[in-house]
């Protein structure tokens, strides 16, 4: 049953008079849900201008988000972002805006002045706003868990360890090194060294595309890794900006081989391991 | 505070989780590539902001980072603001010395980042925050 242009503005009316008892229970009820984890400053400043939007827009007549109700979806569309991004359940945020309801009807009294059959149907209407608010934040837990299971297969997709010549893995990082992917990565790299028995690793960092601390933080710990483990690492695909940030950062590489190119980084754990035929013969079929 | 140039609004990211840390990277990118840095100028900048904003959610407990394009009249630039309500710095010398570190890093993200940019401010209040803001001009 939408609202009718009279009732809407009968509304407005209503939130005009009572102003600042229902900013307040509005507040207050918000707030308690919100468990101090939001500033009551900040808060003050998101009820009050959703007051506003919202009293604008039934005084406007207007009484349908999609279509002419702009402002009030454009302060929503704020709110659930921000919400969201400070960590709060679909729950939390969705009770921001439920809690006006009950802030009007204790403000204008509605209880005592109505029916009996009103202040039950009012109870009823907050019961099951919960129901839905339930059905809600269930189903987007649940969304996020699909989403979760993805991200994670998209972690082990993206790190493989592949066999370039007898001896010799590489692992070509591409993207973002976080802690969980580099866990990974020297998880699938120091295995790696033992299936194949291979004494020389390859840690490609060409699509990587900015080495700050905590990369080179995880690269070098996996070299030592492997180092442990009597596999010698070499770090290939330093860009040219990304060596002067390294410089400028001032991260040392000590003594670990560093090369520019994959192709470098091969021919030297060829010559190291010993293998300078197969790196003439390599050479030789590509001068022909 | 004692910078030169005017500044059009900003775009302000809430640090609150990893994936943060990587949207101010691209974010900083985006608008680095915008003003036309150099490349290298590029990488430097997204490596400090990526360091900024890894200190800002690690030692800060979250905060959030503010990126604006700079105009001094004669060049342009990327300015960055992070700021947070963490316990701050107690000793800021310290925390700028190569090397040395609270938690479990290297010990570069401070210090270096300030080499990685052209300017580079420090507010910090024991109890009550910190505030970095860098510059990076286009040359």
């Amino acid at each position: 049953m939408a609202l009718s242009t009279e009732a809407s503005s009968r509304l407005a009316a209503q939130l005009d008079e009572h102003q600042d008892k229902i900013s307040e229970l509005w507040v207050r009820q918000v707030a308690a849900t919100l468990r101090g984890r939001l500033s009551q400053g900040e808060l003050d400043r998101q009820i009050r201008e959703l007051f506003r939007a919202l009293r604008e827009t039934l005084a406007a007549g207007t009484t349908q988000l999609q279509g002419d109700g702009g402002e009030v979806r454009a302060l929503l569309t704020e709110l659930s972002r921000a919400r969201a991004l400070q960590g709060f359940t679909s729950t939390e945020t969705a009770i921001s805006i439920f809690a006006v309801k009950e802030a009007f009807a204790t403000a204008t009294d509605v209880f005592n002045a109505e029916s009996q059959a009103m202040g039950d149907y009012i109870s009823f209407g907050s019961f099951i706003d919960e129901l839905g608010l339930f059905t809600f934040a269930t189903y987007a837990q649940a969304r996020e868990e699909v989403i979760a299971d993805q991200a994670e297969q998209l972690l082990e997709l993206a790190t493989p360890v592949v066999k370039l010549w007898d001896g010799v893995v590489a692992v070509p990082l591409v993207g973002t090194l976080d802690s969980a992917r580099a866990q990974v990565v020297m998880e699938r790299l120091l295995q790696t060294l033992v299936d194949t028995g291979s004494p020389y690793a390859i840690i490609d960092i060409t699509g990587v595309p900015a080495v700050d601390t905590q990369v080179a933080q995880h690269v070098l710990k996996t070299v030592v890794a492997a180092r442990l483990m009597g596999a010698e690492c070499i770090i290939s695909g330093i860009r040219p900006q990304i060596a002067q940030t390294i410089v400028a950062l001032g991260i040392e590489f000590g003594d670990i081989a560093t090369k520019a190119t994959l192709a470098d980084a091969l021919r030297h754990a060829l010559r190291r391991s010993g293998n300078s035929d197969l790196v003439r013969r390599g050479a030789a079929r590509r001068e022909h | 505070m004692g910078f030169a140039g005017a500044a059009d609004a900003g775009e302000t990211i809430v640090i609150s989780s990893d994936e943060d840390v990587v949207r101010v990277r691209q974010l900083t990118r985006t608008v680095a590539v915008r003003v036309k840095l150099s490349l290298v100028d590029q990488t430097k900048l997204v490596t400090a902001a990526s360091e900024l904003a890894r200190n800002t959610l690690v030692y800060g407990g979250g905060g959030s980072a503010e990126v604006t394009v700079v105009d001094s009249g004669r060049r342009r630039g990327v300015r960055i603001v992070f700021s947070d309500q963490g316990p701050g710095i107690a000793d800021l010398d310290l925390a700028l010395t190569d090397g040395w570190t609270s938690g479990g890093g290297l010990g570069l993200g401070l210090s270096g980042s300030r080499r990685l940019v052209d300017e580079f401010d420090i507010q910090t209040v024991v109890g009550e925050g910190t505030r970095i803001t860098v510059t990076k001009w286009s040359r």
